[in-house]
């Protein structure tokens, strides 16, 4: 069992936990995850490792509720617990001294780039980190970022904080006018394809943080394989991050949609069986 | 000779319904009518066959005599894992093969024996070994991975007294056996009397640790371990590389039985994980993988369930009696047949398989008649859903994060005669160094035990 030390609502339906988990909390490194189940009942869910304490022990997940699992978790108090927990899993980033790097996130990828960003900085890359959401109120981790970046900007689709647009307007922005080393991306899956497209074209090299559906996160079941470069890869352990160029973003989409159905009746099963205690409808 | 008394097991029609068991078990008459074929060999051949050495005719005797209490002790003596072995070990190439009996007729059952003789201890709730049993020795060993392999080198260390944790990546104990293995061959309750006998022991279980990344083997012998066993398998799924292989409800195996096994989709949406279940099912693979994917899918309801496998029945991997009960629940078998491609609907559903047909050319490494391709002979098969189970390669995970620890070419650690890798004090064994049944995983499990105890004794001989 693993115990919820502290919890904080970031935003609309985002949630943050540190968790007392002290053997993932010293291994790990940015850009790997951890996969949890609630409880006996629960499906296997990755996470990215938003941040750790190695001291005390602590990991921190911050997270969207999405579908059932989610929801279920944000349900969950301090001082309650988690079934299981595992990681850190995955591949960490690639940290070196690229030079001029922009990070761009969107949505709850605005947490999973966090330990990015930090461990770029103390390699001594200049970051400039671009982020998206929907509106200002979607906007989660202001101070965080701030403290850690460069230069921070923000795009709203409707211009309630920062540019009116997408990342990628802001993206195309900064290359056009400075030369960048590397672009890192995380978000939802057609953000990062538009950043892939985007920096294609000046062939400026950029790393995504893929997202498909997971079950183990050990490399033993390939529910997670996506092509990269024409060649299956599984996403738990030989990512999750990849060569945005050369990732096959129409398969991605369409393995992300495998079960849709499906989780929609589980959602709904929730949502009717627990007298909506998730605080919505 | 008397004949062999039949495994007495459920309708085909009735059990393709559910996930109880597809064999019985024999009865208390029965039991005792098998046990009488045995004709207590002075040079028993039967033993030649058993990886784990188990003293057959004495185990058999003490049956015939009506006292399976004996039997299963004389069995425990070298198998900590009886209810399982009886159950899925593929006696008719080991024991049984050797079985004197077999040359004129039928071997005597030996499994269908040894099972009855665990499942009568756990009905009759034997005397559990407590931790106060053992002499403790305060040496602690770390075993990693607890799947067979795991479970038995654990057994047999705790047994001579050592401090034993095991570590285990998922969730939960058991590795093929739980994940892996259905419940109509392999009941749950069967695995975890089993598990509850090595708990009550004294062996720690720490699970959601993946050795490697949560916790590294040099940070095991920092905490204290003073050896190692690896046992982690064969958790590695293969791909054919053919186009079309990731369209949805495009199953591995191993995918598809963890979801229904380990995650229980199979009661979704009572349990979280979904799984989709098909109508036109195509498995590929003759192994037990295989059928054990095909009669789970027809279980979840599917009205059809192709097997396509490239060369005959004859060249199956799979246990006989599997691929009998199979076919007899209605698994269609495709023989000399491989798939060439899966074809998509738009939205990236799988919606048919592309074959071609095979033929049987000159035999390869393996003594097995190679298959060739019958070039034009391409055909569809329509399918909303496809499971592949075509092997697992070893589990690549701990040997690429843990320095000096050398694999072959093929990712297998590399042990030496003493079950030792190339890190002193580090054991291994099980399918992650070749093995590829239960019983060679537990016989490898048993003989690292053995090296263990050794070592260490060389290591500190005052402590003898
Ligand atoms: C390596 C990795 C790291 C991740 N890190 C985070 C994180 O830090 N914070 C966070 O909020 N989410 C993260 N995700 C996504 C998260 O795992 C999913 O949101 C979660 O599994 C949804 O579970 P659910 O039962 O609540 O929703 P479900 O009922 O399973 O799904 C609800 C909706 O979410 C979509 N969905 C399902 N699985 C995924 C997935 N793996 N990725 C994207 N969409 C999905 C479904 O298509 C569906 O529309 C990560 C995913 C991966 C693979
Ligand atoms: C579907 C199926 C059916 C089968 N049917 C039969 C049969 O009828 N008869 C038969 O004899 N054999 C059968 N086999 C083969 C048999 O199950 C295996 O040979 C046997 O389980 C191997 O045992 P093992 O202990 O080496 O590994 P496994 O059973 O694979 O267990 C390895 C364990 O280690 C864990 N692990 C892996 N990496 C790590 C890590 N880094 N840290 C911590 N833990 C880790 C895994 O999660 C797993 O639990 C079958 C196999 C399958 C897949
Ligand atoms: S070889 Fe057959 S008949 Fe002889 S002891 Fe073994 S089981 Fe009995
Ligand atoms: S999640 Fe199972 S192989 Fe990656």
């Amino acid at each position: 069992m693993f115990k919820i030390i502290l919890k904080e609502e970031l935003g609309q339906n985002v949630k943050s936990f540190f968790i007392e988990a002290a053997d993932t909390a010293r291994n790990a490194k940015a850009g790997q995850f951890v996969i949890l189940r609630i409880n006996d009942k629960g499906e296997r869910i990755p996470l990215t490792i938003a941040d750790t304490d190695a001291q005390k022990g602590l990991v921190r997940i911050i997270f969207q509720e999405t579908g059932k699992t989610t929801y279920e978790l944000g349900t969950l108090k301090e001082g309650g617990y988690i079934k299981d927990f595992v990681g850190p899993l995955g591949q960490p980033t690639e940290i070196e001294n690229y030079g001029n790097v922009v990070a761009v996130a969107g949505g709850v990828g605005t947490a999973e780039v966090l330990p990015v960003i930090k461990s770029l900085r103390n390699a001594g890359n200049k970051v400039t980190a671009v982020v998206g959401a929907r509106n200002k109120d979607l906007i989660i981790l202001e101070k965080e970022l701030r403290e850690i970046c460069d230069e921070l900007l923000f795009a709203t689709d409707d211009g309630s904080y920062g540019t009116k647009g997408f990342v990628t307007d802001i993206l195309k922005n900064i290359i056009d006018k400075e030369s960048v080393n590397i672009v890192y991306a995380i978000g939802p899956v057609p953000m990062m394809m538009a950043v892939a497209n985007l920096t294609k074209e000046k062939n400026i090299k950029t790393l995504v943080s893929l997202n498909p559906i997971m079950v183990d996160g050990t490399g033993m079941c390939g529910a997670c394989r996506v092509t990269v470069d024409g060649k299956t890869k599984f996403a738990c352990v030989e990512g999750p991050e990849f060569d945005a160029h050369k990732v096959n973003w129409t398969e991605l989409i369409s393995r992300l949609s495998l079960f849709r159905d499906l989780e929609k009746v589980s959602l709904d099963n929730y949502k009717n069986n627990s007298e909506c205690k998730c605080g919505r409808e | 000779m008397r004949q062999r008394m039949k495994m007495p097991e459920r309708l085909p029609n009735e059990r393709n319904k559910d996930f109880l068991q597809v064999n019985i078990g024999y009865t208390r008459k029965q039991m005792l009518e098998e046990a009488k074929r045995c004709l207590q060999c002075k040079k028993p051949f039967c033993v030649e066959g058993c990886p784990v050495e188990i003293n057959i005719p004495k185990f058999i005797k003490e049956l015939s005599d009506d006292n399976p209490a004996q039997a299963i002790k004389i069995i425990k003596q070298k198998n900590n894992l009886p209810a399982v072995c009886g159950r899925v070990c593929p006696q008719e190439s080991q024991c049984e093969k050797y079985c004197i009996l077999s040359r004129k007729g039928e071997s005597v059952g030996i499994g269908n024996l040894e099972r009855y003789s665990a499942d009568w201890a756990a009905a009759n709730a034997q005397k559990k070994t407590s931790p106060s049993d053992i002499n403790k020795n305060g040496i602690k060993i770390a075993i990693i991975g607890s799947g067979p392999a795991g479970l038995t080198a654990a057994g047999d260390l705790a047994n001579m007294g050592y401090e034993v944790t095991v570590f285990e990546s998922l969730h939960d104990i058991g590795g093929v056996l739980r994940y892996g293995i259905p419940e109509f061959r392999l009941p749950l309750d069967v695995l975890e009397i089993e598990i509850g006998n090595l708990k009550s022991m004294g062996i720690e279980f720490i699970l959601n640790t993946l050795v490697g990344r949560t916790k590294t083997v040099k940070e095991l012998f920092e905490e204290d371990f003073k050896s190692i066993f690896i046992g982690t398998g064969a958790g590695l799924p293969v791909f054919l590389g053919i186009e079309g292989e990731n369209l949805n409800h495009i199953y591995s195996a191993n995918e598809f039985l963890v979801r229904v096994n380990l995650m229980r989709a199979f009661d979704f949406p009572n349990y979280d994980t979904p799984v989709y279940k098909g109508k036109n099912i195509v498995i590929i693979g003759g192994g037990n993988t295989a059928m054990d994917s095909a009669r789970t899918a027809l279980r979840l309801g599917a009205s059809s369930v192709k097997l396509v496998y490239r060369r005959t029945e004859n060249e199956m991997p799979a246990r006989k009696e599997e691929r009998l009960h199979a076919q007899e629940e209605g698994i269609e078998f495709i023989t000399l047949t491989n798939p060439v491609k899966f074809i998509g609907d738009e939205k990236g559903f799988v919606k048919a398989v592309e074959c071609i047909k095979m033929e049987l050319g000159e035999p390869d490494e393996s003594g097995r008649r190679r298959p060739k391709k019958v070039e034009g002979s391409n055909f569809g098969i329509e399918a909303d859903m496809a499971i592949l189970a075509l092997g697992l390669n070893p589990n690549p995970v701990l040997p690429s994060l843990t320095e000096g620890l050398n694999t072959d070419s093929h990712g297998y650690l590399i042990i030496d005669d003493n079950y030792m890798t190339s890190i002193p004090g580090v054991f291994a064994g099980g399918d992650i160094v070749g093995g590829d049944t239960v019983i060679q995983a537990m016989g490898m499990g048993k003989q690292a035990a053995k090296r263990i105890n050794e070592y260490l004794k060389n290591l500190h001989p005052t402590n003898n």
